[in-house]
């Protein structure tokens, strides 16, 4: 495997770790928008308040990993998607704020602002990410010397929008199945009601957009069935797909999760697999698309970048492990709690 | 409206406003690793109150602090598409290194560090504000990296039409990497010794919860005292020497240095006007710039005539910024030492005028970090990367001026939004108080509620 390669799948890992953990703190901030009472909406908010900082510490990484071994990738994606972007980190700042300020003033409005804030800058971000990764799979207007010729609204399409619908309902249910770990009683049951029917948005819309797929970017699935890690995928899939019902049905909530956590992990890697070796196929002509090789930096950064990175991230994953641990178990509230 | 000076605009705005924040957030850490050890090793109940308190506000400056800084992560893409296509062979990796080495061990622990005092022993709580204050650190050095590199580029060669990485190393400590880490983490020092004796005075002031201030004021003013006068000697010096030797025309228009002299002065006051470049009423000592930079009084040192007039910085805002930063750090040794001496003699805690001024010095050191800031940044105008690539040919192509407009103006909004609430905060925070010495872990409310 050369350096390349691994960094496609370091980058990968690195989507998927945010996917995985953000991906719960945004289903929860939209949970967040329908729930009501104060005690319900603190613990919503003690939830996730401990650990979503370092959640959100996987997208920035992944940005940084994304312009450190494919520059070229993230200057021309950016760009082409300057407006998204710009209301993505407006999304993303609302959210961030939004806790650490809600129980600062004693006044409802003030809470009330908050929770909105909290709840838009969540739903926001899980649509943005879908809409973001269905323009990538279907191609971006990129021409010869590597410029994007698009616009905003063209980002808008259908098939992208499909995408990033799928995204948020896929994140209600990682967020209601965390929420089922941290919850007990009549809030518990509130949170599962919201469980099965994201789970059926999820399956349906998934299946949609397989199929929008195969017109839209058909060029995704050339050869992929010969694809060893690709039939992997697909067993991951299907595995945890259908055993989120039935942990939910016996009441193993952190199986459940577990299986949440596995079925986003292969919703992104088989959209890699199909992807792979490009990073941003072009619409205009495949040829134009960037890859792993034409959009990367020199071997001396990809080497001294992987030695970082197996330094690092075997560390990260370490006490993050340790902090999950710590504050596993129900949400408690207290005068220190948000 | 031309796009690069949006793009700068844009640039300036959500940098300026970020770097606010991460000063407090270090300067604090740091000073939150004494006062958790004091409480913990001598269960001193005072200081675990100052942990406890100044938590809150290392808290709310921490979420503005990574808030904004989001921004910055994906700016250079968005705005300068360019700029990251020249250099991502070397610039990415000093910000995933930064993410990998800095941001996840500072958000962790932070959340263990707020959430888990009954949670762990106190040895792992204290061990969490380490590597809070450690992580913070560590993600001033890798951004710090960053920066330097585009003012003292080192360990590349041009190839290809882009700077490709030839010596790691040599990239990450090339020359003004580590005067500027240590001059720019210090002033954050500084920042977080102002804010623990601004809030420290004002709690005397109103007599709430004196007895726990004045032990925490005591701390700020040694702290304050020692790292403000480190700031100026070794460390502002050196930073200043190796500018003198790696950008000569960036420090003749920081020190006014219009025309190449021997024994160039040192101007304490001036006022600069344009054109031609010239400084009136200057007072200043002959002879003292070319001993500080080149330690010899009489070392020529090259004025702004000696350069091409298409590749000097703007003289009138490095010079006025420069200079008031200096003030600034002059303030701030006297200040502290006046305050430790007063301290000493047992007649700070009845100089209300003395207190107050701590008050209201709070955020000058958070100034004269954006004045130092300002001073290197625009200093190295109009390179981006200084001798290696012009500003002005880094943005997005692809990007219209109206997008950036919208977004300038976007983040102008949300800012001054968050600005004024953070203040707002701040003070409520403040005039809130250590509160009770103690507390109910979860109230009896609540408990019924949740079961």
């Amino acid at each position: 495997m050369d350096l390349n390669t691994i960094w496609f799948l370091l980058v990968g890992v690195l989507l998927i770790g945010y996917a995985i953990l953000d991906g719960f703190d945004l289903g929860v901030g939209v949970l967040h928008l329908f729930s009501s009472g104060e005690d319900r909406r603190r613990v919503n908010i003690n939830a996730i308040g401990p650990v979503w900082d370092g959640n959100e510490v996987w997208l920035l990484t992944g940005g940084g990993a994304l312009f450190a071994a494919f520059p070229v990738v993230y200057a021309t994606v950016f760009s082409a998607f300057y407006l998204a972007l710009m209301l993505l980190l407006f999304a993303l700042i609302l959210r961030a704020v939004s806790f650490e300020f809600r129980g600062k003033i004693e006044s409802a409005a003030w809470k009330s602002a908050c929770d909105w804030a909290f709840g838009i800058g969540s739903l926001l971000p899980a649509i943005l990410f879908g809409v973001a990764f269905g323009n990538i799979l279907r191609g971006i207007p990129i021409d010869g010397t590597g410029a994007f010729t698009g616009s905003f609204l063209g980002l808008l399409n259908p098939y992208s929008i499909t995408v990033g619908v799928l995204t948020l309902v896929l994140f209600i249910m990682h967020g209601a199945i965390f929420m089922t770990m941290k919850t007990i009683g009549e809030h518990r049951a509130w949170i599962l009601k919201w469980v099965i029917p994201s789970w059926i948005a999820f399956v349906a819309l998934y299946l949609l957009a397989t199929l929008a797929t195969f017109f839209e970017a058909g060029f995704l699935f050339q050869d992929i069935l010969k694809n060893p890690l690709f039939w992997v995928l697909i067993l991951l899939l299907f595995g945890s797909v259908l055993y989120i019902p039935v942990a939910i049905k016996g009441e193993k909530f952190f199986r459940a999760f577990a299986a949440s956590s596995l079925l986003i992990a292969s919703v992104v890697g088989l959209a890699a697999v199909s992807l792979f070796p490009r990073l941003a196929p072009s619409s205009i002509d495949l040829a134009y698309s960037l890859t792993i090789y034409n959009a990367c930096s020199t071997p001396g950064t990809l080497g001294a970048m992987l030695i970082i990175a197996l330094i690092g991230m075997p560390l990260v994953i370490g006490y993050t492990i340790f902090i999950y641990g710590v504050f596993r178990g129900k949400v408690e509230l207290s005068k220190e709690s948000y | 409206m031309d796009p690069v000076i949006l793009s700068r605009a844009q640039f300036a705005i959500t940098v300026g406003f970020h770097f606010i924040f991460p000063p407090i957030t270090i300067g604090l850490a740091w000073l939150l690793v004494i006062v958790e050890a004091l409480g913990w090793k001598r269960n001193d109940q005072a200081f675990v109150r100052i942990g406890k308190f100044f938590s809150r506000i290392l808290a709310l400056t921490f979420a503005v602090g990574v808030a904004t800084g989001v921004v910055m992560e994906f700016q250079f893409g968005t705005n300068w598409a360019e700029y990251s296509k020249f250099v991502g062979d070397i610039f990415g990796a000093p910000l995933a290194a930064e993410g990998v080495f800095a941001f996840f061990l500072e958000s962790t622990f932070l959340g263990l560090y707020l959430f888990g005092r009954n949670r762990v022993s106190k040895g792992v709580h204290w061990f969490s504000a380490l590597m809070v204050a450690v992580g913070s650190t560590i993600s001033a050095f890798w951004i710090l990296v960053a920066s330097s590199w585009m003012q003292t580029p080192a360990g590349f060669r041009i190839q290809g039409g882009r700077a490709e990485l030839t010596d790691f190393w040599a990239a990450v400590f090339n020359p003004s990497t580590l005067p500027r880490f240590f001059h720019t983490v210090d002033a954050a020092l500084i920042a977080g010794a102002f804010v623990m004796a601004g809030v420290s005075a004002y709690l005397v002031l109103r007599n709430k919860e004196a007895e726990i201030a004045k032990r925490a004021m005591n701390l700020a003013l040694a702290f304050g005292l020692i790292v403000s006068l480190l700031e100026v000697f070794p460390f502002g010096h050196i930073h200043g020497r190796q500018v003198a030797v790696t950008q000569p025309e960036k420090f003749a228009a920081l020190q006014g240095l219009y025309t190449t002299q021997k024994g160039a002065p040192l101007v304490f006051f001036a006022y600069p006007t344009l054109p031609p470049p010239q400084l009136h009423a200057p007072v200043e000592i002959p002879g003292l710039l070319s001993w500080l930079a080149f330690g010899d009084l009489t070392a020529p040192v090259k004025g702004i005539n000696e350069f091409p007039q298409d590749e000097i910085p703007p003289l009138w805002p490095t010079f006025v910024s420069y200079h008031n930063m200096v003030l600034l750090g002059i303030y701030f040794i006297a200040i502290m030492l006046y305050g430790f001496v007063q301290l000493r003699r047992n007649k700070l805690w009845e100089s209300r005028r003395l207190l107050k001024m701590f008050v209201w010095s709070m955020p000058l050191p958070l100034i004269a970090c954006q004045l130092g800031w300002i001073t290197t940044e625009v200093g190295r105008q109009p390179w981006i990367v200084y001798h290696i690539m012009k500003t002005s040919d880094a943005i997005s192509k692809t990007v219209g001026a109206g997008e950036i407009l919208f977004s300038v103006i976007l983040f102008s909004v949300i800012y001054l939004l968050l600005g004024s609430l953070y203040v707002y905060l701040f003070i409520l925070e403040m005039k809130h108080g250590p509160g009770p010495a103690f507390d109910t872990a979860i109230s009896h409310e609540t408990k019924e509620v949740l079961s």
